[in-house]
């Protein structure tokens, strides 16, 4: 910390790839800096006019031969700035299928609020295990925010009215810093925290705890119950509604021949929005609009209660299993 | 060129400025140079408006606490923010400089619209009216890029008056772009064939066709909001089953191209200095050229590198990351061709040079970092922090105000008919060079360890850099108040202007008396050579 360095700390294996390649940019670019300042510096000092009687130098008007060259030549260095950035941010912004540790993170102005699959809540903290990959779901309450930790070089804007995604991989112990980096008003410049990478076995420490409220499961379907959703969507048997058993993480067949596949953001929208996207051989207009009634936790809560009604083996993410295992504790 | 005029003592001859007397002359003007000035006078105020909330926000980061309230300071930049790109850098060169030489290089007596012209200037003035109004009512906490749903749903300040203000000046710039493009098109003078056009005109008309084409989409948008704002229309608000997201595209497909209705005339101005001042035809003339019009087409469907991190489809962004490397190209051969003008040139140190010697210096710089913002894999980290801040005031202040300080004073002369204290001048261009670097290089290295922009209060990690940039900023105040005190003192009191003082090259210079009468050319202009025939090739004396 205390020798000054142009790179922040890096918490995972991707903070230093997407160093590596700012070095290389900055080497280029730097060259590139120098080639013109010292072109111009040159060509100031060398052709100055000595006198204000100098005669008017003899014209040249262009080389076609340069002109390809610099078109060119930049032109190919380019290219390989854009794979290069573009492999990178492919990884960086693309979440592994399975074995994801799922931590859902709301925003709302101006805190970040945190729950995890086995019922802990913070605001503001976030602590995750080395060696795992993590996978946030970012969701907000009002306006846009964007989450953004510098030590893993990786922000996501956090949009309202949909779920965003964020992962990665935690290499190093430490405390890093949150921030949010989109501009939400008021409070934005103080709606950051703190990431705390932590050891596995100090991560479960961390995770023994308590829970307070059980797990998120749990209190999924507390929910469940409490909004009455249980009356319809009876799980054992066929109800008014479309049972939630085995859905998550499958493909729906829609009234309108559509298909879509039952992931976060349509279990949200159909808690929401219920008539927007109706399964085959259902009535539209039977469930509550509940746009509005249920805030984005809760929300969370609910979606990760439906997750757990799908065999972990069929869904593509495990939030469930890993809450299972450990809600014992 | 081969015209000579006869020889009339200044002080006895009528020129635009003497022609006529009292406000009357001045408000119903319909001379573009009027006009011009007209222009001149309100920007640079609105000019000195935004600089005094840049000096106040810079203030404020001094320390990791501030001094201000978190909604003072959040008010401070979206003025800072809104001021400076709608009501100084759009308008700036071609509203000005653009309005008062385009006719003049092309050798017609006014714009083809005159009328339209002082109309533009009056709707600008009600656009700048409407948000100075909000300003004092409390002013605007959005930030200039106005993101829904805080702007549609949540904020509580004067968000629909400065969405009016920018609305209502978009119009001016449509129509100062209407008439560029008509009067380039129409009322060149005999001989002043497209490929013997000054580069400047080539920048001006790119720029016109970008304000013509993409500013109805801002002022669609500014509606939106207002309806949004209004009425809950359900656009971009998602609780009533808007997207904030097409809030963005809409913003951006018209800002993205409006950056480039910033630089071009910056170019514009360039290629005229560094020919003037090697006393060399440009290299390249058909490449600068194209290239602005190259830059006008791409700046269209780059906009989506502002959604990198929205949430934008991943394949989308990778186009868009790919036009945004190919929009630099041009760029890149503009400069390229301007140092290569130098090369066995004639160079000489006026001041009008020294600006675009920073100009080269500081755009390319901010070129080169616009190519690490389209990188996605480094956007993903740099986007909303002090990079971004540093990359686009390289950009717009190290390059588009250089060029328009540059142009300032190379058209002073003909402007005023005075010249302006070399040695002020020469003192006033270092110490923006010096000051501007200060201020505005560490913002990168702040924005790379990670400081979000927009923040009132910031870790104290940052806070050496932090006093560095406003230790520059400070410089950087003083070496734009120098010149306005010097020019407003030559322009009452500096020696007479030569016709010709930097025996410059255009019909402006060589055919137009200085400063020039209302119809600019005692004669009808006739063109026989090609611009910037410094080196007076006999061989390309024909007529057009």
């Amino acid at each position: 910390m205390g020798v000054f360095s142009i790179f922040p700390s890096r918490a995972s294996v991707a903070a230093g790839e997407v160093d590596a390649l700012y070095t290389f940019l900055l080497v280029v670019g730097g060259a590139m800096t120098t080639l013109i300042f010292a072109a111009v510096f040159f060509f100031a000092v060398r052709y100055r006019r000595k006198s204000p009687d100098d005669p008017a130098p003899k014209a040249i008007h262009g080389s076609l031969p340069l002109e390809i060259a610099w078109t060119v030549g930049p032109f190919l260095v380019m290219l390989v700035m854009f794979g290069w950035g573009t492999k990178l941010y492919f990884q960086n912004y693309t979440p592994p299928l399975h074995d994801t540790l799922d931590i859902y993170v709301t925003g709302k102005q101006w805190m970040w609020k945190v729950q995890y699959p086995t019922g802990q809540r913070e605001i503001n903290e976030l602590h995750v295990p080395v060696g795992r990959a993590v996978k946030l779901i970012l969701a907000s309450e009002d306006v846009v925010h964007s989450f953004y930790i510098p030590a893993l070089r990786l922000k996501h804007d956090v949009v309202p009215g949909s779920y965003q995604t964020y992962w990665f991989e935690p290499k190093e112990p430490g405390r890093y810093h949150i921030f949010c980096a989109e501009y939400c008003g008021t409070g934005h410049s103080d709606m950051g925290g703190w990431m705390t990478v932590m050891t596995p076995s100090d991560y479960e420490n961390w995770l023994a705890g308590g829970s307070g409220g059980g797990s998120m499961v749990e209190q999924g379907a507390k929910l469940f119950q409490q909004y009455g959703c249980v009356t319809c969507h009876v799980t054992d048997r066929e109800g008014r509604c479309p049972s939630l058993l085995n859905v998550f993480g499958r493909p729906v067949v829609l009234d309108d021949g559509r298909t879509v596949m039952a992931d976060e953001a349509y279990v949200r929208e159909s808690i929401l929005n219920p008539n927007a996207k109706v399964v085959k051989g259902y009535k539209h207009d039977i469930m509550p609009v509940f746009e509005g009634q249920i805030g984005e936790e809760g929300l969370l809560q609910l979606i990760v209660y439906v997750k757990s009604l799908s065999p972990p083996a069929a869904s593509p993410a495990k939030p469930a299993a890993s809450a299972a295992k450990r809600s014992p504790k | 060129m081969s015209t000579t005029l006869p020889f009339v003592p200044a002080e006895t001859r009528t020129n635009y400025l003497n022609a006529d007397y009292g406000w009357k002359s001045w408000l119903f003007a319909t001379d573009h140079k009027r006009i011009a000035l007209l222009y001149l006078f309100s920007i640079t105020a609105f000019f000195f408006v935004g600089g005094a909330f840049a000096v106040a926000m810079r203030i404020n980061l001094l320390t990791p606490d501030g001094i201000f309230t978190h909604d003072t300071y959040n008010k401070l930049f979206t003025m800072h923010g809104i001021i400076m790109v709608f009501f100084f850098l759009v308008p700036s060169i071609p509203a000005t400089l653009g309005n008062f030489l385009v006719p003049m290089m092309i050798g017609a007596r006014d714009l083809a619209f005159p009328r339209i012209n002082l109309l533009s200037w009056y709707i600008y003035i009600a656009g700048g009216i409407l948000t100075l109004t909000a300003v004092f009512q409390g002013g605007v906490d959005t930030g200039w890029t106005f993101y829904a749903p805080f702007s549609s749903s949540y904020s509580n300040t004067h968000v629909i008056l400065a969405a009016m203000g920018i609305f209502v000046s978009g119009f001016s710039s449509i129509l100062t772009g209407l008439n560029f493009i008509v009067t380039i098109h129409t009322m060149r003078a005999p001989g002043m064939t497209w490929n013997r056009l000054p580069l400047f005109i080539w920048g001006h008309y790119a720029t016109s066709l970008i304000q013509v084409l993409g500013t109805p989409v801002i002022a669609i948008t500014m509606v939106l909001l207002g309806l949004e704002r209004v009425l809950h229309a359900g656009i971009f608000d998602p609780t009533v089953g808007g997207d904030p997201i097409l809030f963005q595209h809409l913003f951006w497909f018209y800002s993205h191209p409006a950056v480039y209705i910033m630089i071009l005339p910056g170019m514009a101005v360039i290629s005229e200095i560094v020919t003037c001042f090697s006393r060399k035809a440009i290299f390249g003339y058909n490449f600068v050229a194209y290239s602005s019009i190259a830059i006008a087409v791409f700046s269209f469907i780059v906009w989506g590198h502002h959604l990198f991190v929205s949430g934008q489809s991943m394949y989308a962004s990778m186009v868009f990351s790919f036009f945004s490397f190919l929009v630099a190209i041009p760029s890149a051969v503009k400069v390229f061709n301007w140092t290569a003008t130098m090369y066995k040139g004639s160079v000489s140190y006026d001041t009008p040079m020294l600006y675009a010697f920073g100009f080269m210096g500081l755009f390319t710089m901010g070129g080169l970092t616009g190519l690490f913002l389209a990188t996605m894999a480094i956007d993903v980290h740099v986007t909303d922090t002090y990079f971004v801040i540093a990359h686009f005031h390289y950009v717009m202040v190290g390059g588009m105000v250089m060029a328009y300080m540059g142009g300032i004073h190379f058209w002073f002369p003909k402007i005023s008919g005075r010249l302006y204290p070399e040695g002020w001048a020469k003192f006033a261009a270092l110490l923006v060079f010096a000051g501007f670097n200060l201020t505005f290089f560490p913002q990168f290295i702040l924005g790379y360890q990670g400081m979000p922009r927009r923040y009132a209060h910031y870790p104290p990690e940052f806070q050496v850099l932090n006093v560095m940039s406003t230790a520059g900023a400070s410089i950087l105040a003083l070496g734009y108040l120098i010149p306005m005190i010097y020019l407003a003192w030559a322009w009452r009191y500096g020696p007479k202007s030569p016709q010709n003082p930097w025996n410059a090259k255009g019909l402006e210079w060589e055919q137009s008396p200085t400063p020039p009468p209302t119809f600019n050319f005692e004669h009808q202009p006739v063109v026989t050579e090609p611009a910037y025939n410094y080196s007076g090739e006999e061989q390309e004396v024909t007529l057009g």
